[in-house]
């Protein structure tokens, strides 16, 4: 049988101690770091660019070039910043890497750090997992005490010190520079770019900000080599990475793939929709990107593929729902959290998404028109590309694309007055007294 | 609720040190006010001066950043902080049906306290557990595959002081206090504790373990096979 799943980064995660520094060293890990130290930073940086790495944390930019960019010789300070913010709607891959993989982190942050000539690097985790906290604190101390972090790593002479910063919830910190902010103390707001991070990042200085899955991929690319990670994916979106699948699935839970993989071969390994039950619709990558439906189960989830569909790969977060749920509900509850999510910066933004909540709401309750739905999608309109950062986009794509395949569902509610679903059908325990 | 002198000696050590961590002072608002929340179980407006005094900053500014955030309580609540998950996934897996029936149990409304003292009910947005939903959260702990009468039984269990673990984290719930502190940088006893792994998070791993599937460079998986593996 043809492989289909890779984990590397998920391969020890059943081991008890898969989170302590033995653990990680027993099964090969912090082999890597002398490899990259006994470089050149920029020939770190080139392995980067050589292995075609893109950022796991949604936007898909490549991480090696991101690195390049920071300026060399410039006096300043330069930064990394990991972002552990993990918060998308679908999105649990970044959660479970840091519970049970830390010093895959640790590792790719002192890598990182070195090719980007960074003495001090932060790690920029959501508050709301207190155990992820505690683990992170004690990969840093492990690593610490086991000369992987601090003074003189590894006799290099390089030197780095990790700092784990909680956050204090709202989503819009996944948003980098709005992390940036929030990290000087600031509410999290984004900042208008261009100046990017690189330029003009932490206290204005250079910074690189990446995704914890896009950190933690480095010690592989550096122990087996670019063209080892790049022998994974398709042409243009190499390697592997995690795919959640959340949902009317039969075994939800992560599947380290590489990118190129059908939402048909993991539904084949997870058991499929739920017994009873076919495929609705469902989020290639987080509800920040517009919804497939069945038509779209042999679309290969990489970012060309996926955008090619009319979506976007993001941080391939597959929430799957089936025939019982109502997408008219499932849309307006995602506008709901970005109306709590919109950090009220910017105009169209803040307004548009208490718009849009005020019109689904009305429509789920069968008390909106059918002129409802393109006065939803002009506002949709009239956010996206006007607001400082993607969350206002982000509010078009489960609307414009429900609209888009579901529109007689809309029209259906506002014929019957109300909702035409029985909630109770779509949840885990009606699934589990079916069984 | 005022910050005694105590109180203040004994937050002074730490906030030294929290504020010692960063290049520039400021960066050490957000662990000082989980700090105070540490010590006061809230944010309170003496805790707020606290925050402006150690940094050099205006009590308006601080309080700007305080109420942006949603983790900082303004006021005393529950020892234990009941998050039950209704974005759009865990709402339709039967988190709302859990929160409506919280709410009738304990007969309190988003953000309010049992009269005992113990439980604050809240909704909360998606706290990335996905693969487990619907996901109710204690303390900022983790319980999974909830149901409506799991649910009861939980806050009726955190009422009682019966013994509670959560299903993914440390092996004890600590309090809403103790939890602060972790956030602001001081670890208790747990972090090489508890059960991190359940079925969704190794759903992948125990299948490419069946079919002896590995993406190393050791060559376990054999040459061509890995570049099959996507879509070419």
């Amino acid at each position: 049988m043809t492989t289909i799943l890779t984990p590397e980064l998920s391969a020890r995660w059943d081991e008890p101690d898969s989170f302590t520094l033995a653990g990680y060293k027993r099964a090969g890990g912090y082999r890597a770091l002398p490899r990259a130290l006994s470089m050149q930073p920029d020939q770190v940086i080139q392995t980067l660019k050589d292995s075609a790495l893109r950022g796991r944390g949604g936007a898909g930019f490549p991480t090696g070039v991101k690195w390049g960019f920071i300026p060399q010789g410039d006096g300043k300070p330069h930064y990394l910043v990991v972002n552990a913010d993990e918060s998308e709607p679908g999105a649990c891959k970044d959660i479970p890497t840091l519970l049970n993989n830390p010093h895959a982190l640790i590792e790719g942050i002192v890598i990182a750090a070195y090719a980007i000539r960074a003495d001090k690097a932060f790690i920029y985790v959501r508050g709301e997992v207190l155990h992820v906290a505690r683990r992170l604190q004690l990969a840093v101390t492990e690593a610490m005490d086991g000369g992987y972090l601090g003074d003189n790593i590894l006799d290099s002479g390089f030197s780095l010190d990790v700092v784990v910063h909680s956050g204090a919830g709202a989503y819009i910190c996944g948003e980098e520079t709005a992390l940036l902010d929030s990290l000087e103390g600031l509410r999290g707001q984004p900042r208008l770019k261009p100046p990017f991070p690189a330029v003009a990042g932490l206290y204005a200085c250079p910074t690189v900000v990446n995704n914890v899955e896009s950190i933690a991929s480095v010690p592989y690319i550096m122990e087996y080599g670019a063209p080892q990670f790049a022998r994974f994916g398709t042409e243009k979106s190499k390697g592997f990475g995690l795919f959640s699948l959340s949902g009317h699935v039969t075994t939800p839970g992560q599947y380290e793939a590489p990118l190129g993989t059908t939402l048909r071969e993991l539904l084949d390994l997870a058991g499929g929709i739920r017994a009873g039950h076919r495929l609705k619709f469902w989020t290639p990558g987080g509800s920040s990107t517009p919804l497939f439906t069945e038509q779209h189960l042999d679309v290969p989830l990489d970012f060309e593929s996926v955008a090619a569909a009319g979506s976007m790969l993001g941080t391939r977060s597959v929430q799957l729902f089936d025939e019982t749920t109502c997408v008219v509900r499932v849309v307006l509850r995602w506008c709901e959290f970005y109306q709590h999510e919109s950090c009220g910066k910017c105009t169209p933004c803040r307004e548009g998404s208490y718009w849009v909540v005020q019109l689904l709401d009305a429509l789920e309750r069968g008390e909106g028109s059918e002129a409802d739905l393109d006065k939803l999608l002009d506002i949709c309109d009239n956010i996206t590309g006007r607001a400082f950062c993607a969350l206002g986009d982000s509010i078009q794509a489960p609307v414009a694309s429900s609209i888009k395949y579901f529109r007689d569902e809309y029209i259906e509610h506002q014929r019957l007055g109300g909702c035409p679903f029985d909630p109770a059908a779509s949840t885990l325990f009606a699934m589990e007294s079916a069984r | 609720m005022a910050l005694s002198e105590q109180a203040r000696a004994r937050l002074a050590p730490r906030a030294a040190e929290i504020i010692g961590r960063y290049p520039r002072a400021r960066s050490a608002l957000l662990p000082l006010l989980h700090l105070v929340q540490s010590e006061e179980g809230c944010v309170s407006a003496d805790g707020i001066e606290y925050c402006a005094e150690q940094l050099g900053l205006t009590e308006a500014d601080v309080t700007g950043v305080v109420s942006f955030y949603t983790m900082y309580r303004r006021r005393p609540a529950g020892e234990y902080n009941v998050g039950v998950c209704t974005t759009a996934l865990c709402a339709v897996m039967g988190g709302d049906a859990i929160f409506a029936d919280l709410k009738d149990h304990l007969g309190v409304g988003n953000g309010e306290t049992t009269p005992d003292g113990k439980v604050t009910l809240e909704h909360i947005e998606c706290n990335a557990a996905c693969d487990y939903a619907p996901v109710l959260m204690v303390n900022w702990e983790f319980f999974d595959n909830m149901t409506p009468q799991s649910a009861r039984d939980l806050v009726d269990d955190l009422r009682t002081g019966a013994d509670v673990k959560p299903t993914r984290g440390a092996p004890r719930l600590c309090t809403w206090k103790q939890a602060s502190a972790i956030l602001a940088g001081y670890p208790d006893d747990q972090a090489a504790g508890g059960q991190t792994a359940g079925g969704p998070t190794l759903a992948g791993l125990r299948i490419a373990k069946e079919q002896g599937w590995r993406p190393n460079g050791d060559g376990a998986v054999g040459a061509g096979d890995g570049a099959a593996g996507g879509a070419q």
